[in-house]
């Protein structure tokens, strides 16, 4: 892995050898008004739906072991 | 009709059956379902096609009332086989992942609803790269595909189950998804029509995302006509995705049989170094096709588009090591055994869940994007990216498409470059541009080389579809590539 | 300054800092927004709903969904910049910041980097730095050992709250004290609250501060290490929060220590100050721009919008009440500033007609007799005492119907059992005492009752009249006139 990674890191740092100071970078290919909702609301999943797929749960929650263990 | 004369039958030419009344779609589904199912089972012995195969033909399909009202549906009850990172409600969606394995997620993607809405029915969910990361199908956690042109060699990735399933004949099309060529590269080394379209036109809503900037949406097919009308039932502004665009016109099906006005731009930074002999011959040869239908062939420059796959693999890994990061064994998915407690849950989890060549993007990714790199890399590589933009758009003012061989090579053989990450990224080398750029791109078979399929790639510029279309159907009509020889 | 920064300044200790040390604070505060649904999804926001049952596949983080920004909550962003007199950024952008947790189901936080919506500002005295939108965090219930889960303790998380808009309130480190601080504060969630962006309220959780503390030496210009202090839902919390923090910094660099960065906890019930997860705090979050989410334009249009929903905000309210209606600078101020002190206040000055007593009167009232009755910081709209009640009862006592001390029984009367202060003075036989013969009569009583008393006050010593007076006060159980009791008690001793 490391050996392969580094192969390609190197292929990669090619783009530090472009002159492109003043080039704005793209942050999005499309550059359309900010599409926003509308404040509406849309049905939600049901508990069970939303619990569905959990691999542990309890008390109609996502069951994990704790972060501050 | 036999079986035989079913399967000769495009999607359109099928459709046009179903609405004429001499197809029904119900015996239209069941000729294909069998196939599907028949490579599901063999395994090994097949082509592994296949995530996941519908056992029988949805109620819009199977009820014989269905075929007058079928008919009446753009896509008129013809099967689809979808790629297996779109979510289908209650049908596995495993974007080629153990992470995922059996996943069924609550809802449908959007572009495969307003495709059932048009008509198609669900065949099956075709195998892929893991999280859409490769160009040959080998990374897929459910096995590999193999080419049907011949079995011991890659059909192309990521879309490679959806490309070798329309081009062995077992789905009359397929949906998949481009992000630097897995619908272009998959479609020439399988020797049928692969379209990506403009970043935007179609919906990402319900795509297992693998790089958001890049993912598209799009058609496999088996001729140009048919991707047409595919696309045409696809594209449109979703309000579930606020990158989504209302495409500026209705896609139209395509009718030009000559070239005559029409002007190429050949650049010689993607038509030159790197590309396998065969694949050249095949496209100077096409190239001459194009002037004799009456086109213009001159030079164009690119001067960036070789630092273009650089920048993708900055950027893709980039966007997918923080869209891969929801895979973390708390609400769906796989779950490592017995955490001992959270970080070993999320480490295992995602050790254990994800293959080697995913693990190797998200490194990538993450470290071109962390605090000390992110300049020199994700904030290079999106400079880059405006310089390729730019490159096009000044070759369009010039050019009306650009030609390029979609793949530097024919289909390679299975395990010859999985040892070498880099030669297998090189792949992508004459599609990534495109998709940097965020321009539509169409792979149209154009020959063979050593008697296997090489790809003829013509890009326009934003939202030209529908003169990219005319222009590939044309050079399609010309090159009169035969793609019987891969069918099962 | 505390006790233990005075002592320092005389005893010099070694390795510490010659000269007295200053704090520097600034605040960094949440406030949910009250719009109908998430930031980026349709879902409707939850009060109190049972467990993930506001949920959907965006803010579930399910693959494949993708988030959409809610027009509203950039509606109320802007009003929130106007409001506090930012630039509103032509173009901004959300930024993913990224880190796992289990509260957080993307494994990423869709916020705003360095593009945010507004920039600078100032509210009272101290500057804004910046104001941006994001989405909140699901909550995570710690429930102790589970027999599901091997080898660790457990967690349950609920996705209710996930994805509710926030707004990202930074002032500069332009706070100095404790008090000074909590007090801004409430300045700040008074103009939220007039803004009807929010229900800024602290315990359940629409309000969150946490604040940046260090300590310089005083006039210095550079910042010292900062600490962060998290998790402090009331203002007092927040006040003792920080002045226990500034204390401990005092003890650590005056005994030769140095401060380190870290974000801390503090416990209002012991007063002790803990590090918080400092070991798992993940310093790099990789921000870079939301590629599924669009840049935000703001149009004219968009600000011509908010601007049209601005309502009078506490300074522009303190002006009108100082310059229109007539109340002393202080005063306004203090109603202004302590929105629902003025929003009573106004509703008692439009339940008469034609009131007796001048504006002031009725504002001295509020601010004096009934907040000490009803305790700092309780909204006198939750009392028993209606606005039209402590109107009506001030104009009693202008019109001398009541006399000041009667009138604070009545008052009395009304914290504790609302009702009406005619009733009142009815049934309590509170009404004011006409002059004359009866008074009179009641002073002279009152004379003979201390003669000592009087002897003094006409031997020249005012004060010595208190007695006579209570005397007075009390047969009279109050409702006399003070001004008159004085001119009789003089009248009858002859001075």
């Amino acid at each position: 892995m490391a050996r392969e990674l580094s192969a390609v890191l190197d292929h990669i740092a090619k783009i530090g050898e472009l002159h492109l100071d003043e080039v704005e970078p793209t942050s999005h290919v499309v550059e359309v008004t900010g599409a926003l909702r509308p404040d509406e609301p849309r049905p939600c999943l049901p508990r069970e739906v939303a619990l569905a797929q959990a691999p542990a749960t309890s008390d109609d929650g996502f069951l994990v072991p704790s972060p501050q263990a | 009709m036999s079986a035989t004369d079913i399967l000769e039958l495009t999607a359109s030419a099928a459709a046009a059956e179903i609405a004429a009344g001499s197809l029904s779609a119900a015996e239209l589904f069941d000729v294909y379902q069998e196939r599907a199912a028949a490579d599901r089972a063999a395994g090994d012995h097949g082509l592994n096609c296949f995530t996941w195969v519908a056992e029988t033909a949805p109620e819009t399909v199977a009820d014989g009332a269905g075929g007058g009202g079928n008919g009446l549906r753009p896509l008129a009850g013809v099967p689809l086989a979808v790629k297996d990172l779109f979510c289908t409600e209650g049908v596995p969606s495993q974007s080629g992942s153990r992470i995922l394995e059996g996943y069924l997620p609550p809802y449908t993607a959007s572009a495969v609803s307003r495709l059932s809405a048009a008509g198609a029915s669900l065949l099956a969910k075709t195998n892929q790269d893991e999280f859409a990361m490769g160009s040959s199908n080998e990374n897929s956690a459910y096995g590999p595909v193999r080419n049907p042109w011949d079995r011991s060699r890659v059909p192309g990735g990521s879309s490679g189950g959806s490309a070798a399933a329309v081009a062995a004949g077992l789905a009359p099309w397929a949906l998949g998804t481009d992000t630097g060529g897995s619908i272009r590269q998959p479609a020439a080394l399988c020797g049928i029509v692969g379209l990506k379209p403009t970043y935007g036109a179609v919906s990402r809503y319900g795509m297992i995302a693998f790089a958001s900037s890049l993912d598209q949406a799009g058609p496999l097919t088996r001729d140009v006509s048919d991707a047409a009308l595919l696309l045409r039932e696809m594209v449109g502004r979703d309000e579930r995705d606020a990158t989504s665009l209302q495409f500026p016109h209705p896609i139209e099906l395509p009718t030009a049989e000559r070239l005559d006005g029409v002007t190429f731009g050949v650049p010689e930074e993607l038509t030159v170094e790197g590309i396998e002999a065969g694949v050249l011959e095949s496209f100077h040869a096409a190239l001459d096709r194009a002037r004799d239908l009456g086109a213009q062939v001159r030079e164009v420059r690119l001067a960036h588009a070789p630092h273009a796959l650089s920048a993708y693999y900055v950027i893709a890994p980039a966007e997918a090591s923080s869209n891969l990061a929801r895979f973390d064994g708390v609400r769906y998915g796989y779950r490592a055994a017995e955490p001992s407690d959270l970080l070993d849950m999320y480490t295992r989890t995602r050790h254990d869940g994800f293959g080697a060549e995913v693990r190797r993007r998200i490194m990538l990714g993450t470290y071109a994007l962390s605090s000390g790199y992110y300049d020199a890399y994700y904030g290079r590589a999106q400079r880059v990216r405006t310089k390729i933009s730019e490159d096009f758009r000044t070759a369009f003012a010039a050019v009306d498409f650009i030609l390029t061989p979609t793949a530097p090579t024919v289909a390679f053989g299975l395990g010859e470059k999985t040892g070498d990450p880099l030669s297998m990224y090189l792949s992508d080398y004459c599609t990534v541009p495109m998709s940097l750029a965020g321009i539509p791109a169409i792979s149209i078979p154009c020959g063979l080389s050593r008697g296997l399929p090489v790809g003829l790639q013509v890009a326009g510029s934003a939202f030209s579809e529908n003169r990219l279309l005319d222009v590939a159907h044309a050079l399609e009509g010309a090159l009169a590539f035969d793609g019987s020889p891969a069918r099962v | 300054m505390s006790d233990a920064a005075n002592a320092s300044s005389t005893e010099t200790p070694a390795g510490g800092p010659p000269g007295a040390l200053e704090a520097v604070i600034g605040l960094e505060i949440h406030v949910q927004l009250a719009t109908r649904t998430k930031m980026f999804c349709g879902c409707e926001l939850s009060f109190g709903e049972p467990p993930n049952t506001r949920t959907c596949p965006v803010c579930l983080g399910l693959p494949g969904s993708l988030p959409v920004a809610n027009a509203r909550a950039v509606h109320f962003g802007l009003m929130i910049g106007l409001a506090l007199g930012s630039e509103l950024a032509p173009r901004s952008i959300f930024h993913r910041k990224n880190y796992f947790y289990p509260d957080l189901p993307k494994g990423y936080q869709i916020s705003q980097y360095d593009e945010p919506l507004c920039l600078g500002g100032s509210l009272g005295d101290v500057r804004i730095h910046r104001v941006h939108l994001e989405e909140d965090a699901a909550k995570l219930i710690h429930v102790g050992a589970s027999g599901r889960i091997h080898g660790s303790d457990a967690s349950i998380v609920d996705f209710n709250r996930g994805g509710t808009p926030l707004a990202e309130i930074v002032t500069e480190p332009d706070l100095r004290t404790p008090e000074q601080a909590s007090e801004w504060l409430r300045l700040l969630r008074t103009t939220l609250r007039q803004l009807g962006v929010s229900d800024v309220n602290m315990e359940e959780g629409s309000l969150r501060c946490d604040a940046n503390i260090s300590l310089r030496p005083a006039g210095a210009s550079e910042l010292g290490v900062k600490t962060e202090l998290k998790n402090m839902n009331s203002f007092r919390f927040i006040e003792r929060g920080i002045r226990a923090e500034i204390a401990r910094q005092e003890k650590l660099i005056l005994g030769g220590g140095t401060v380190v960065q870290e974000t801390l906890h503090f416990d209002p019930g012991s007063g002790a100050i803990t590090s918080l997860r400092s070991k798992e705090e993940a310093h790099d979050y990789r921000y870079f721009p939301e590629p599924d989410l669009l840049p935000v334009r703001i149009e004219q249009a968009m600000i011509d919008a908010a601007s049209a929903d601005m309502t009078e905000l506490p300074a522009a309210r303190a002006e009108r009440l100082h310059a229109e209606v007539g109340l002393s600078a202080e005063s306004a101020q203090l109603l202004a500033f302590r929105g629902e002190l003025g929003d009573y206040f106004e509703a008692a000055l439009a339940a008469t007609a034609d009131p007796a007593a001048p504006a002031q009167v009725l504002a001295n009232w509020v601010t004096g007799e009934l907040v000490s009755r009803l305790g700092e910081g309780e909204d006198p709209a939750s009392s028993r005492v209606r606005p039209e009640a402590i109107s009506a009862l001030v104009g009693l006592v202008a019109e001398k119907r009541v006399s000041v001390g009667a009138g604070r029984q009545v008052l009395d009367r009304l914290v504790a059992d609302g009702g009406d202060p005619e009733a009142i003075v009815a049934a309590e036989g509170l009404a004011a005492m006409d002059g004359g013969e009866e008074l009179a009569g009641i002073v002279a009583a009152a004379l003979e009752a201390n003669a000592d008393a009087a002897t003094r006050v006409r031997g020249g010593n005012p004060k010595a009249i208190g007695p006579i007076v209570g005397y007075v006060m009390r047969e009279t159980k109050g409702r006399a006139d003070g001004t008159e009791v004085s001119r009789l008690i003089h009248e009858q001793l002859g001075i």
